[in-house]
């Protein structure tokens, strides 16, 4: 057991302990390590003003993520280097990417400028071939002076001219020490009243969770992986969470398993670890998975996490549920296997013991002649929560709908399967006919809400025009898609 | 040889990027050699300071402030004990613990208490503020606090309040001729609604200010504010002090859009009170969410219009009733609704007119200034008129436009002021051309015609802008510049610093009227000490009248040098001249800093105010009559969209722009206010949505639920092109423009390319009416109507 967090602040290496479980980074480096270039723009992880870069060894290199510090708490810094803005200048010399948001004018206010440079910093520490379009990796960063224009021209400016940085030079040094840090040893880091625990194997949080089971709500453990949901509960309604237990030193959840019918993805892995697998997995839902929050945000959060805290809203559940995925939960000693329709109660409430945990989700691979198609629709096109989101499985055979599952988000108080539709279009001719029956049978199954996002009216005409929109592309195949304004 | 200010104690070429501690990097610079905004090196660091990075002094105390729950009512009882008693709380205030006066109204209206007293008139009202010695503590200690309410009825929108129509100021009439006439007698007439939705500023940096008190009664606040001798008065007013007590300063905002025009006011009167109560410096800095719900915004309207027009849609006779959710108080609402009015024409000649303002009171946020100030609605119903015409008339919307610009003879607005330079026509012809307009909506026509779903659509909108506070007074600015014997340069000015690179274009004008290099020069924060009784840094103002002022006191300086040169050197003035090389004195040459050093040897002031009052405007509200512009700025935008008829989803492909500053003082940042204000005006046309509930609460209170542009919202194809060669009459400092507002105003081209779209699904035979903002749920409730309307193909 060890008291204190370490980790590398920029090259110093740093032992924090005695401070609160629900501590944030971001409070951290501007309150006690006075390095107030990573501003606080909304406390929410909505506007990655507080973009911070965090360094960890990854398949024996350094692995650099851009993240937002306010939904990170202290504790989950644990081995890892952390980059703000500060450290990018060599000196009095600015950084390369930092020179080019100078040239090409990308700043104006300058508040959301370090969110805006360590964004860009991380994608030009991303391999060539893996580097995401520059309007994509600033999806998570909001700008209201510039229009990002500028800033994009900046990023152009970066792909064009690189060279190898402070950074970059003690680079195996900076792995060495990293790798030091990685002791196997249970962190337990508290102020005396609350209490931030990252157990080192799922047999120990399996252990602890035991342990604590059976006290009062106050003292029952909240389980965090990547924090981007329980930070706002911390951030926004105070609330007092004790004891945290933090996923993020079980390497074991870490993993991603393969297997010839399926894939499964541990409970520690982020959206942007599992996303090349979906995307490979079901090739028509990647851009879905580029719109489920900012980089910033699928650096963090985890598909685990995101059907663990049961949201109507949350993207990847009606994905998987379509998918027919399962999971894996554990609790003790004992493990069960529960198909994901199973694990949604009803609004607030899953089948999960408060001692129990999920280990992983088992995600099917397609059968041949299957497709499996997401869609979401939002007010804005990035970073926004879905109004509708629609997931398909369609086993359509160019006659006949051999089988389907149609899942959706937004539509009730749990993510759902529309089974009285799919029943009408099982088994059937795939005409304009059904189409219009399955259209009368959804408007009869579903009773979403009207609220700030959404009337009810209108999900529900979304929700019909998407199966017409399944109609058009599978069966009349007249183009459907918005041309994708990324920017060349 | 370049001058060098001996400062930098070497000789040589200056090399101003590394001045700077800029790389010189291998990618082409665009255009002319563009210096970057005076920041700039210390934003991409992280090293410029706003207020929450500065140092906090011992002893510094939070504040969070109580919110009303009620969005009006009756407070019967107001319990506080245990907000007392938790955990870190030094202090709780309430509007009885207000030492002066209990009022911020910006405009004297006396309607806006600091703190609510007996009675609460919107949800998120401030009740009370807790001083705690963390923030975190003071936050949690608010949501201790025990407040009964008898509630009151509440008005929420514009619909509950029109029947009963209070209002939070006179209404204002914009009238020329009479178009009852014309419009009985019309041969073409149509009349209709618009709806537009607000716009939260979603400023970065949220509010916040810093209170040191010092001894006596004096004390100094740091505001994000773009107005810092408000600030200053609305503290002294609540202190009850004089204003030769309270020092204001703001180097720099992160972002304000007209949010902190006023709504500065509030936090920092706060911070002062508590201040003031216990000696102790003071912070507050509301949550974000907290800054959304007790902020004003844009104000939402209502806009009633109805025209008189011949078969070849030209405008006959105009009547509007433009109408406006103001909020619990008259805040900036009277001018924002005025110059609603004054743009409800845009670049429309309307032969006879009448235009009404209503701006009526309702239980929400106090709305308030916003860039455009109002200017923006009105110019939507100018430009829904035109569409109106358009499809009444069968032609092009652009034919329209054309036909009903400012021309001569067809030159004077509804406020009977000429409009002189007409610049309208040029302006669009030029844009038509280089956007292809008319070539691209063909093709647009033919792709939609065997596109069953997804649609494009094509609009070109102009812009005229009005250039001037209406308010006459407020067109004044002050200056101070000092010339140190070094060489260096300190302008202190009455404008602040939001992004919109005010303090880069000051440099500039007191480099060129100085011939010094623009590192010699630093602009050091905007203090009322320094410059008294500024103006707001608004209405697209802050260059033509700090500028003017800088230049004035940098011209005094160099005719006390010019003076002095001739004495000592016995020249004649036009012997001496200020180059870039140095000051020409004769046959010799003298760096700036030796001329300085012995004009200061000689006992010579080098330190000079400036002053400029805007020449030639007048303004009488009660007749509606007068010249309340100096000029106007011109623009035109051309925007391309495609829709998905199935569920609204929208993106924007290609928008081209034309845009008159006139002789820019800095291409760099004018563009960046062009780019940067289109983009903040899609956002306020398209995804940006207030939503209020039934009970007054604003639930889109964050970015998780209030949706401004994200950086894939911007067109991959952005085209934008300064105009060359316009008509500007008025003398502006160095023949430049203002530009920080008028460009929102070209995203109007985005809604109108957006209904073309939506129009194509009922054959262009009806007009798309498209309300803002344009979600993909409006969007989709439009396609729906259109095709319900049996008109379609």
């Amino acid at each position: 057991m060890r008291d204190a967090v370490r980790f590398m602040l920029g090259d110093e290496l740093v032992r924090v302990s005695g401070i609160s479980a629900s501590l944030s980074v971001l409070d951290w480096l501007r309150g006690t390590a006075r390095l107030t270039g990573t501003k606080e723009g909304c406390n929410e992880g909505d506007c990655g003003a507080c973009t911070i870069v965090l360094v960890r060894p990854r398949h024996g290199r350094l692995d650099y993520r851009a993240v937002n510090a306010c939904t990170l708490l202290v504790g989950m810094l644990d081995g890892a280097q952390v980059l703000t803005v500060e450290h990018l200048a060599d000196g009095a010399r600015l950084h390369m990417v930092q020179q080019a948001m100078v040239d090409a004018h990308g700043s104006q206010c300058g508040f959301c400028t370090p969110g805006f440079v360590m964004s860009l910093y991380a994608r030009a520490k991303q391999p060539k071939s893996e580097r995401v379009d520059a309007a994509e990796a600033l999806a998570g960063n909001l700008c209201r002076c510039t229009g990002y224009a500028p800033i994009i021209r900046a990023a152009a400016m970066i792909d064009a001219h690189e060279a190898p940085d402070q950074w970059d030079r003690r680079s195996k040094e900076t792995l060495a020490r990293l790798e030091a840090l990685h002791d196997g040893t249970t962190l337990c880091l508290g102020d005396g009243d609350t209490c931030f625990m990252a157990p080192a194997s799922e047999d120990e949080l399996a252990h602890l969770l035991v342990q604590h089971a059976g006290g009062k709500d106050a003292g029952r453990p909240t389980l965090v992986a990547g924090n981007t949901d329980v930070g706002l509960w911390i951030n926004k309604k105070l609330m007092r969470l004790d004891p945290i237990f933090w996923l993020g030193g079980i390497d074991s959840l870490k993993q991603i398993a393969e297997s010839n019918d399926h894939i499964e993805i541990g409970a520690g892995v982020t959206y942007s670890e599992a996303q090349a697998k979906l995307v490979g997995l079901f090739p028509e839902t990647g851009a879905l998975i580029t719109r489920i929050g900012g980089v910033q945000v699928r650096n963090s959060g985890t598909v685990v996490g995101n059907i663990a805290n049961g949201s109507p809203i949350g993207d990847m559940s009606p994905l998987l549920l379509a998918a027919g995925a399962s999971l894996g939960l554990r609790r003790g000693e004992h493990r069960r296997k529960l198909a994901l329709d199973e694990f949604f109660l009803s609004y607030g409430v899953q089948d999960r013991a408060p001692d129990e945990f999920i280990t992983h989700v088992s995600v099917p691979r397609l059968k041949p002649g299957a497709v499996l198609k997401a869609w979401k629709i939002s007010k804005r096109a990035d970073q926004d929560i879905s109004c509708v989101m629609m997931a398909v499985w369609l086993d359509y055979d160019g006659a006949r709908i051999n089988d389907i599952r149609l899942a959706f988000g937004g539509m009730a108080g749990v993510v759902c399967r529309a089974r009285a539709c799919e029943a009408r279009l099982r088994g059937g001719p795939w005409t304009r006919q059904t189409l219009a029956a399955a259209q009368a049978q959804l408007r009869e199954e579903l009773q979403p809400i009207s609220d700030m996002r959404a009337s009810a009216g209108y999900r529900l005409d979304v929700a019909c025009n998407l199966l017409e929109r399944l109609y058009i592309e599978t069966v009349e195949r007249a183009p459907t898609r918005l041309p994708d304004a990324s920017l060349a | 040889m370049v001058a060098v200010p001996e400062r930098c104690g070497r000789s040589g070429p200056i090399n101003l990027r590394e001045a700077c501690g800029l790389l010189e990097m291998p990618w082409p610079q665009a255009g002319r050699p563009a210096v970057p905004h005076e920041s700039a090196a210390r934003h991409v660091a992280g090293s410029a300071l706003y207020i929450d990075d500065m140092p906090e002094p011992a002893g510094t105390l939070h504040i969070a402030l109580g919110l009303s729950s009620e969005a009006h009512a009756d407070i019967t009882g107001l319990d506080l004990e245990a907000v007392r008693q938790a955990a870190g709380v030094v202090a709780v205030f309430t509007a009885d613990d207000i030492p002066g006066v209990n009022d911020i109204s910006a405009t004297h209206s006396h309607d806006e208490p600091l703190l609510a007293q007996g009675r609460v008139s919107y949800h998120g009202q401030p009740v009370f503020a807790v001083a705690a010695t963390s923030r975190l503590a003071a936050r949690r200690a608010v949501a201790k606090a025990r407040i009964s309410y008898a509630a009151l009825p509440a008005i929420i929108d514009i619909a509950a309040a029109q029947p009963g129509g209070v209002m939070v100021c006179a209404p204002m009439v914009l009238q020329r001729g009479d178009p009852a006439p014309g419009l009985a007698a019309a041969t073409m007439r149509l009349g209709g609604e618009m709806r537009c939705g607000g716009q939260e500023h979603f400023y970065l940096e949220g509010q916040i200010a810093l209170a040191l008190p010092g001894e006596a009664d004096e004390i100094i606040i740091h505001s994000s504010t773009q107005h810092p001798s408000e600030v200053q008065a609305m503290v002294a007013a609540v202190l009850g002090v004089a204003r030769h007590a309270v020092i204001v300063e703001v180097r720099r905002m992160g972002g304000a859009f007209g949010g902190k025009e006023t709504q500065g006011n509030l936090f920092a009167s706060i911070a002062a009170l508590v201040a003031r109560a216990t000696g102790r410096p003071a912070k507050i800095r509301p949550d974000r969410d907290d800054d959304f719900i007790i902020t004003g915004k844009r104000h939402d309207f209502l806009l009633s219009y109805d025209a008189a027009f011949t078969e070849d849609g030209r405008i006959e006779a105009v009547a509007m009733q433009l109408a406006a959710r103001c909020g619990f108080s008259a805040d900036l609402s009277g001018p924002v609704t005025d110059r609603a009015l004054f743009h409800a024409d845009n670049a429309y000649f309307y032969p006879a007119v009448r235009l009404t303002s209503q701006p009526l009171r309702t239980n929400t946020p106090s709305n308030t200034a916003f860039r455009g100030f109002g200017g923006p609605q009105g110019m939507l119903a100018a430009e829904r008129l035109m569409e109106e015409i358009a499809y009444a008339t069968g032609q092009d919307p652009l034919d329209v436009r054309k036909a009903n610009l400012y021309a001569p003879g067809r030159n004077v607005t509804p406020y009977h002021q000429t409009v002189s330079d007409l610049n309208g026509l040029a302006l669009v012809e030029q844009l038509e051309a280089s956007s292809d307009y008319r070539a691209r909506r063909a093709a647009i026509r033919a792709f939609n015609a065997k596109s069953p779903v997804i649609r494009h659509g094509i609009a070109l909108t102009p812009v005229k802008f009005g250039i001037s506070f209406t308010a006459t007074a407020f067109n004044q600015a002050g200056a101070l510049v000092h010339i140190y014997t070094d060489g260096s340069v300190q302008v202190n000015h009455g404008g602040t610093e939001m992004g919109q690179g005010l303090h880069s274009k000051i440099i500039e004008v007191v480099a060129r009227t100085l011939q010094v290099p623009q590192e010699a020069i630093r602009i050091s924060a905007t203090n009322t000490g320094k410059v008294p009784n500024t103006s707001a840094t608004a209405a697209s103002s802050g260059a033509d009248l700090n500028g003017k002022a800088a230049e004035a006191a940098a011209l005094t300086l160099k005719t006390r040098l010019i003076d002095f040169a001739c004495r000592h050197y016995h020249l004649k003035p036009e012997q001496v001249r200020f180059t870039r090389e140095g000051v020409v004195l004769g046959t010799s040459v003298l760096s700036f800093a030796r001329l300085a050093q012995a004009a200061y040897g000689a006992r010579v002031q080098l330190s000079a105010t400036g002053f400029y009052a805007t020449p030639d405007i007048h303004w009488d509200r009660a007749s509606g009559k007068g010249q309340p512009f100096y000029y106007f700025a011109w623009g035109a935008a051309v925007s391309e969209v495609a829709i998905d008829t199935l569920t609204g989803e929208y993106r924007l492909l290609r928008v081209d722009i034309l845009h008159d500053v006139g002789q820019s003082l800095h291409e760099a940042v004018d563009r960046g206010q062009i780019e940067g204000g289109f983009i903040q005006g899609m956002g306020w046309l398209t995804t940006e949505e207030l939503v209020f509930d039934a009970k007054g609460r604003l639930a889109t209170h964050a970015p998780s639920t209030y949706k401004i542009p994200a950086c894939r919202d911007t067109p991959p194809d952005f085209r934008v092109a300064l105009a060359q060669g316009l008509a500007h009459g008025a003398a502006t400092i160095y023949g430049s423009k203002a530009v920080g507002e008028p460009p929102l105003m070209l995203a109007i081209s985005v809604l109108h390319a957006l209904g073309d779209a939506v129009a194509s699904v009922a054959d262009y035979r009806s007009c798309p009416r498209l309300d803002a903002p344009a979600t993909p749920e409006r969007v989709l409730a439009a396609v729906r109507r259109l095709k319900d309307s049996g008109l379609g193909p």
